[in-house]
């Protein structure tokens, strides 16, 4: 590629979006570590792509970073133990997704003893790096899941010249990726500098919602260090809007480039890594320690004392609200992730997983469900779809269960960030729809696969 | 846990939009017009906007009580309908003939489609043709500003639009002309479509575009632009009725061209048809089109493009 590579002096417009309220009451408090686990229950599926399957057996003794969950697939990344103690029992439970999977439940021996095997890994090259972040049991920390070592591994043909670092946590209420850069500022930029060297990438965005400027300015503050001396890090800050800082619209807000649709961002010449993802990257290569703890955003408006918890991955919800002075009143719904796109809990006995960055607990108001009434074609989820896709029209084409209008429609380029849903005056449930008609529309095609294939 | 949670799928937030209130916003903004009708016309309109509006509302709960369906009165557009048909009547004529009107826009064109959201015409507009072609005469029987305080009887003079350049432009901008009793006061309705711009209920886009095209398009047939714009309906059509979200276009290429092509109609028919007004079939010819403009201008979904321009 010989074009210059530019730095965008203003981020680049990206269409739609909804103004939700920020709601980021946790940013100023300083993240508590929780030690005090009495049991973790960790799944075996915390990432996009094949399940482990434990490698402990009832009654082993297992200490912090040992492995205890593993795949041969390629898509799929080690689970290590988040607390020392005994292996109580390997059953099924139910993820928030409705999914079942293994899960294995250890008993704290109170110690909190590390494991021997936790020592920093030596890389040199691009393969020690992917095996390394391999080892490391690292995924998207954003909320995706997808396993590190896939994403860094750019797939031959393809040319990655820029790197972004997701910081624009644009989701309301979660301040995680907030706290981590004005916590832990130095490790995002060893661990920006490690991934940009290995992978020789000589742009690195770092995209930041303009509501968090302290962190604004102590990133600037960092990039325009002189360890920089080739001025190839910078911060952009982003205007406050969600969906800003999903993949596919951070791209272009970065670089004003398209991710074509079906394609990865490889196929836009970027690498998008969320701020969580890199920081911890950069401890694991100093320290060797693999992903065994998360810090996770706890709020709503029936939560007593809302606060950044840094939480051993598998701690039960209902410990992690008890640590943050339990519920305020009765809680009516429980969210694991932002109020937009995450799940909804039918308890709190979930545990925690790789993935989650927040819990959120909304007492009866914010929780209860409002009636959809007739749609009366406003518009205003055309305008909404940050993906520019027609929200209403879709909608109806599902209830029609037309595949051929949905295919026309591009229902696949759906990313299911819920901004039609948020901005219906009629209070439709678009979105839920536009996910039922994913499915639908995916099954037809593969009927009509198989019909060919008899044919 | 004892006590039982919401389950559902996200997101689990919504803004504070509402049809009720986006309803409401609108009979907000027909409040100068109607208050300038009742000052104009005297209080007579304030009957005639009364008569409506409880037929139309009337009209929704009896026929969707006859479908056996929810009622939907509390979501105010059958208010909103009543006060439009109204707004598109002159003060003098028979109320039962207002009342069949309400019958036409609310039962026939609105709710035997499937009420609110599926008509594919303004059944404001619909219901003030039906009753142009029924009622002719009534129709187009208007009588002079301030007429009730001259004396009983309603003189009847020419429109501003049969009889052009017979008022002054500060004339027509006050409303100080004969006409239906919300159309006439361009200073009223200028100022309810600020107010629905402002409260975001409507993008300017169409009002612009309508008054704009209809103004380039007077130079072209050699009238005055300015005087087109402010007398008639024009500015009642173009931001209130060309704006009804059910029957404009919900892209935003598509709201330009319906737009433009209502623009072109209502110059058309008012140079050349045999009628003075051509704005309501203006509207309602791009109403029926409005299915084929959105297809055409479904936008490109994000990736599409290969390659964006400008790209660096």
């Amino acid at each position: 590629m010989a074009e210059k590579l530019i730095f965008p002096k203003h981020a680049y417009r990206t269409h739609g979006g909804v103004h939700a309220p920020h709601n980021k009451n946790t940013a100023q408090k300083e993240s508590v570590v929780m030690t005090d686990v009495k049991s973790v229950t960790i799944p075996m599926s915390m990432h996009i792509g094949a399940p482990c399957k434990p490698t402990v057996k009832i009654g082993d003794t297992v200490k912090i970073g040992d492995i205890i969950g593993d795949s041969e697939a390629f898509v799929s990344a080690p689970i290590h133990a988040s607390i020392s103690g005994t292996v109580k029992k390997i059953d099924k439970i139910t993820m928030p997704d409705s999914s079942k999977v293994d899960a294995i439940t250890i008993e704290s021996d109170g110690e909190m003893a590390v494991s021997e095997s936790v020592k920093a890994p030596e890389v040199e090259n691009l393969d020690d790096l992917l095996k390394a972040v391999r080892q490391s049991g690292l995924v998207g920390l954003g909320g995706a899941g997808f396993p590190a070592h896939v994403k860094l591994n750019i797939p031959k043909g393809k040319t990655v010249d820029t790197l972004i670092i997701n910081v624009a946590e644009c989701e309301p209420y979660i301040t995680s990726d907030h706290r981590e850069v004005i916590e832990n500022s130095w490790d995002i930029m060893a661990g920006v500098y490690a991934v940009k060297d290995i992978l020789d990438i000589h742009r690195v965005i770092i995209g930041i919602e303009n509501n968090k400027p302290d962190a604004i300015k102590i990133l600037r503050e960092i990039a325009d260090n002189e360890v920089d001396k080739y001025d190839e890090v910078r911060v952009l800050p982003l205007k406050a809007s969600y969906p800003q800082g999903a993949e596919k619209i951070l791209i272009k807000a970065c670089t004003n480039r398209e991710v074509p649709i079906g394609g990865l961002p490889a196929d836009a010449g970027c690498i998008v890594m969320n701020v969580g993802s890199i920081s911890f990257l950069s401890r694991y290569l100093k320290t060797g320690m693999p992903l065994v703890t998360k810090r996770i955003t706890v709020d709503g408006t029936a939560i007593n004392n809302p606060q950044n918890v840094i939480a051993p991955i598998g701690t039960p919800i209902k410990d992690i609200i008890e640590f943050c002075g339990g519920y305020k009143g009765e809680p009516k719904k429980l969210l694991m992730g932002g109020p937009m796109m995450g799940n909804s809990l039918a308890d709190d006995s979930m545990p925690v997983i790789k993935q989650t960055n927040a819990i959120i607990a909304f007492a009866e108001k914010e929780a209860k469900l409002q009636t959809p009434s007739a749609c009366i074609r406003c518009g205003r989820c055309v305008s909404a779809c940050p993906m520019k896709l027609m929200p209403q029209s879709l909608s109806n084409a599902v209830d029609r269960k037309d595949f051929e209008a949905l295919s026309k429609l591009n229902i696949l380029n759906c990313m299911e960030c819920g901004c039609c849903s948020f901005s219906c005056p009629a209070k439709r449930h678009i979105v839920q729809n536009l996910r039922l008609g994913k499915q639908l529309y995916n099954n037809y095609k593969k009927e009509q696969a198989q019909k060919e294939a008899k044919e | 846990m004892e006590n039982k949670l919401y389950v559902s799928s996200s997101p689990h937030l919504s803004s504070n939009a509402s049809t009720r209130r986006i309803m409401l916003d609108v009979i907000i903004a027909l409040l100068p017009t109607s208050v300038a009708a009742c000052i104009i016309f005297g209080m007579r309109s304030l009957v005639l906007i009364g008569v409506c509006v409880a037929s139309c509302v009337l009209c929704e709960y009896i026929a969707r009580k006859i479908m056996k369906r929810d009622t939907t009165i509390g979501d105010l557009s059958a208010v909103v309908t009543g006060l439009l048909l109204a707004l598109n009547l002159p003060v003098n004529i028979n109320p039962l003939i207002a009342v069949f009107g309400c019958i036409v826009a609310i039962v026939a064109v609105k709710q035997l489609f499937g009420g609110i959201g599926m008509n594919f015409v303004n059944p404001a507009l619909a219901a003030r043709i039906v009753l142009l072609v029924s009622f002719p005469n009534d129709m187009m029987t208007y009588p002079k500003a301030f007429f009730y305080k001259e004396g009983v009887d309603a003189l009847t003079s020419a429109t501003p639009l049969s009889d052009i350049g017979s008022y002054s432009y500060i004339e027509l901008f006050l409303g100080k002309c004969p006409g239906c009793i919300g159309e006439v006061c361009a200073a009223a309705l200028i100022l309810g479509g600020i107010y629905l711009v402002i409260r975001k209920v409507i993008s300017p886009v169409i009002p612009v575009v309508y008054v704009g095209v209809a103004a380039l398009m007077t130079l072209v047939v050699g009238g005055d632009p300015l005087y087109q714009i402010l007398s008639g309906g024009l500015l009642l059509g173009a931001i209130f009725m060309a704006t009804d979200y059910t029957t404009s276009p919900i892209t935003f290429s598509g709201k330009i061209i319906f737009a433009a092509g209502c623009g072109i109609l209502t110059i058309l028919l008012r140079t050349y048809s045999n009628m003075p007004e051509g704005v309501s079939f203006s509207i309602l010819l791009m109403n029926v089109l409005v299915p084929h403009i959105e297809n055409l201008t479904t936008p490109k979904s994000l990736g599409t493009v290969k390659k964006a321009k400008g790209e660096k």
